[in-house]
């Protein structure tokens, strides 16, 4: 029997089988940042060791960084602290880091990819969920927590459970307005935010082929959101196209061979997967969360449903308490209704493509008088990349503001919140309670949903 | 890392499904560099008002409820992987989550903290809240090594799955990092043959 892309890349990383389901796995590299690897240098310090392979580590700090001003030092406390720790710890263990000032700095799932630090084929982890990012290059990618981060520091290997493999193919072709952050949008709606729990998903189907590597990167990402550990897409030309030439890409004759490598990865014809869903492309509109987890999403222009409309038991049960935090009722429309805050960015939607697609709406427009936005690049290269375009005068004219990157009110570790009960149309992948600030209310959509709104002051579709 | 073996406790219900890490733990208070003193924030926003005056109707505010094992609903630990979560929980007091369903990586992440998180099915973890309802003394024991969970006052068991190797360590105390540094030279001779363009 044929294998799938998962296994393929697998297998290639299995250092010592443990048990029949365990497997020791080579962590070809590991991305950290300030919020999960202080406790994990302490750990591996206390054992009297040193980071095992700091070449395979690449640091960024982006989780708690501000926004404005960041050639100043943090002026919270604590997020200061926790910033020099990172610094201090990648300074004793020899490890590379794209800090605040450096030009690579960023989100850590933007700068991977934008650097070619994310090459087909690799086993990427980070202490960080969203790591799933990275899967769009066909590698395996996924978050870990803390005590994976110490171990990956002590033996560059993780002691990991192999998980089911679930495909999910999108075949057909996108309506006009549709985005990728829809497609996921969509799935997640259909499959629910535990239904891929246990699994490593391959997403599949021409929909999804014809996706740039970015938009690609947004579907993976929010892999996790249903649950799956990953989310990954085989290598093709469009793949090969984005990285290369990138700083740490292999380059001339490395890059052919490499190549060639990549192009074998991929599922076989009669591979197996435990568990598969098939999706037309036709039926994929925008769309927009009502509720407090990523599952709770329904086309724009639907209604917020009832009980009895859900088919997910656990979604039927989430329903009152999600809708009492929202401050919504079943039944109610959310096109057209007023929100003051959108925010665009985070490692989902805040590359250079996003920038562009918001700015080529927004262009020759005013946001409304009621709209407080936010827009956050996800890195420095792709900030001054917008610079250069032109797109921050472009949304200067528009009233928006381009600040400087990192995760921002994604997770208000920062200072960048929506507050209490206010409404945030967000291109971020998370609206469970408080995420954005306590008490406040997200709503998650697409760039372009986003742009529309933030145009209109109310909750639009983009013309 | 601290022992695990038998858990006799009374518990505290949380009947609500898909907790993500962020209500376990939010962000803001993820600032912390040590592993310790997350217990004060956990589930904050669900347990303090915003003037941080305690809010009457949380369970952890609720003096009838005590004890080393936290009951909650489906799809517990869904969202970040913030490892946070699982050490607020243990400095809390718990030592076991039982539950129908966990997230993946809380899962692995409470099992590196001495956290001990049991799958029961959604049958067995409605007669737990059903019973915990009725008498919040209701007493639970949770075996490790026969992998058992009892409802004591119905005498009613279930079995839960955990891997050898996981139980091994969290009876022994011992974790991960200590076996993996045993496989060293296999590590280093995979490491000479791996593929690599650059």
């Amino acid at each position: 029997m044929g294998k799938t892309l998962f296994e393929k890349v697998w297998e290639r990383h299995v250092v010592h089988k443990v048990s029949p389901s365990t497997d020791l796995l080579y962590i070809d590299k590991h991305l950290i940042h300030e919020v999960t690897s202080p406790q994990a240098f302490s750990g591996i310090e206390k054992r009297g060791l040193k980071v095992f392979r700091p070449e395979n580590t690449v640091a960024t700090a982006d989780h708690n960084v501000p926004t404005k001003d960041q050639h100043l030092p943090i002026r919270e406390a604590l997020s200061r602290k926790q910033v020099e720790k990172l610094s201090e710890n990648c300074k004793n263990h020899g490890i590379e880091l794209y800090g605040l000032g450096h030009p690579y700095q960023g989100i850590v799932h933007v700068i991977g990819p934008e650097l070619g630090i994310t090459q087909p084929g690799m086993t990427i982890v980070c202490g960080d969920s969203h790591t799933s990012t990275h899967g769009a290059f066909g590698s395996i990618a996924f978050g870990i927590g803390t005590s994976e981060v110490e171990q990956v520091f002590a033996t560059q290997c993780l002691l990991q459970k192999k998980p089911k493999t679930m495909r999910i193919v999108v075949n057909g072709k996108l309506k006009n307005g549709v985005l990728s952050k829809d497609i996921i949008l969509y799935i997640i709606s259909k499959i629910s935010s535990s239904g891929g729990t246990g699994f490593f998903v391959e997403y599949a189907g021409s929909a999804i082929e014809s996706l740039s590597m970015e938009a690609r990167m947004t579907i993976c990402n929010m892999s996790i959101e249903m649950g799956a550990r990953g989310g990954m897409i085989a290598p093709d030309e469009t793949t090969f196209e984005y990285v290369k030439g990138r700083e740490f890409a292999p380059a001339g004759e490395d890059f052919e061979r490499a190549v060639e490598d990549w192009s074998q990865l991929k599922s076989d014809s009669d591979a197996d997967f435990d568990s598969e869903y098939i999706f037309d492309a036709a039926d994929i509109e925008p769309m927009i969360t009502y509720g407090t987890n990523p599952g709770m999403g329904i086309k724009i222009d639907d209604l917020v449903p009832a009980e009895s409309d859900l088919n997910d038991e656990n979604a039927k049960k989430s329903l009152a308490k999600s809708l009492s935090y929202m401050g919504l009722q079943t039944g109610e429309k959310l096109l057209g209704k007023p929100v003051n805050y959108v925010f665009i960015g985070s490692c989902t939607n805040s590359r250079i493509e996003d920038l562009r697609l918001v700015a080529n709406y927004v262009k020759g427009k005013k946001k409304a008088e009621n709209i407080t936005a936010l827009f956050i690049p996800g890195s420095k290269q792709v900030e001054l990349q917008a610079k250069a375009e032109g797109i921050d005068k472009i949304f200067s004219e528009a009233g928006f503001e381009l600040r400087e990157p990192g995760c921002s009110a994604c997770l208000g570790m920062n200072e960048d919140k929506v507050p209490q009960g206010e409404y945030c149309v967000s291109t971020s992948n998370r609206n469970f309670e408080g995420r954005q600030g306590p008490g406040a209310r997200t709503l998650l959509a697409s760039p372009l949903t986003a742009a529309a709104t933030a145009i209109n002051g109310f909750i639009s579709i983009a013309e | 890392m601290q022992k695990i073996s038998i858990i006799k406790s009374t518990a505290v219900p949380l009947p609500e499904d898909n907790v993500d890490t962020d209500q376990i733990i939010p962000a803001r208070f993820l600032k912390a560099t040590s592993r310790e003193g997350f217990g004060d924030n956990l589930f904050r926003d669900w347990r303090y008002e915003s003037d941080g005056s305690p809010k009457k109707d949380f369970v952890l505010n609720n003096n009838k409820y005590q004890g080393e094992i936290l009951v909650a609903g489906k799809n517990f630990g869904s969202g970040s992987s913030r490892e946070h979560a699982a050490w607020a929980l243990y400095d809390y007091g718990f030592r076991v989550v039982i539950s129908s369903f966990f997230a993946d990586i809380f899962k692995s992440n409470a099992l590196n903290n001495g956290l001990l998180p049991v799958q029961v099915s959604e049958q067995f973890l409605s007669k737990i809240f059903a019973e915990i309802e009725k008498d919040p003394e209701t007493a639970i024991t949770v075996d490790l090594p026969e992998q058992k969970v009892t409802l004591n006052s119905l005498d009613l068991s279930e079995n839960f799955e955990v891997s050898d190797y996981k139980k091994k360590c969290l009876i022994n105390g011992f974790d991960d990092i200590d076996y993996i540094l045993t496989l060293k030279n296999e590590i280093i001779d995979f490491e000479k043959q791996r593929v690599r363009f650059s």
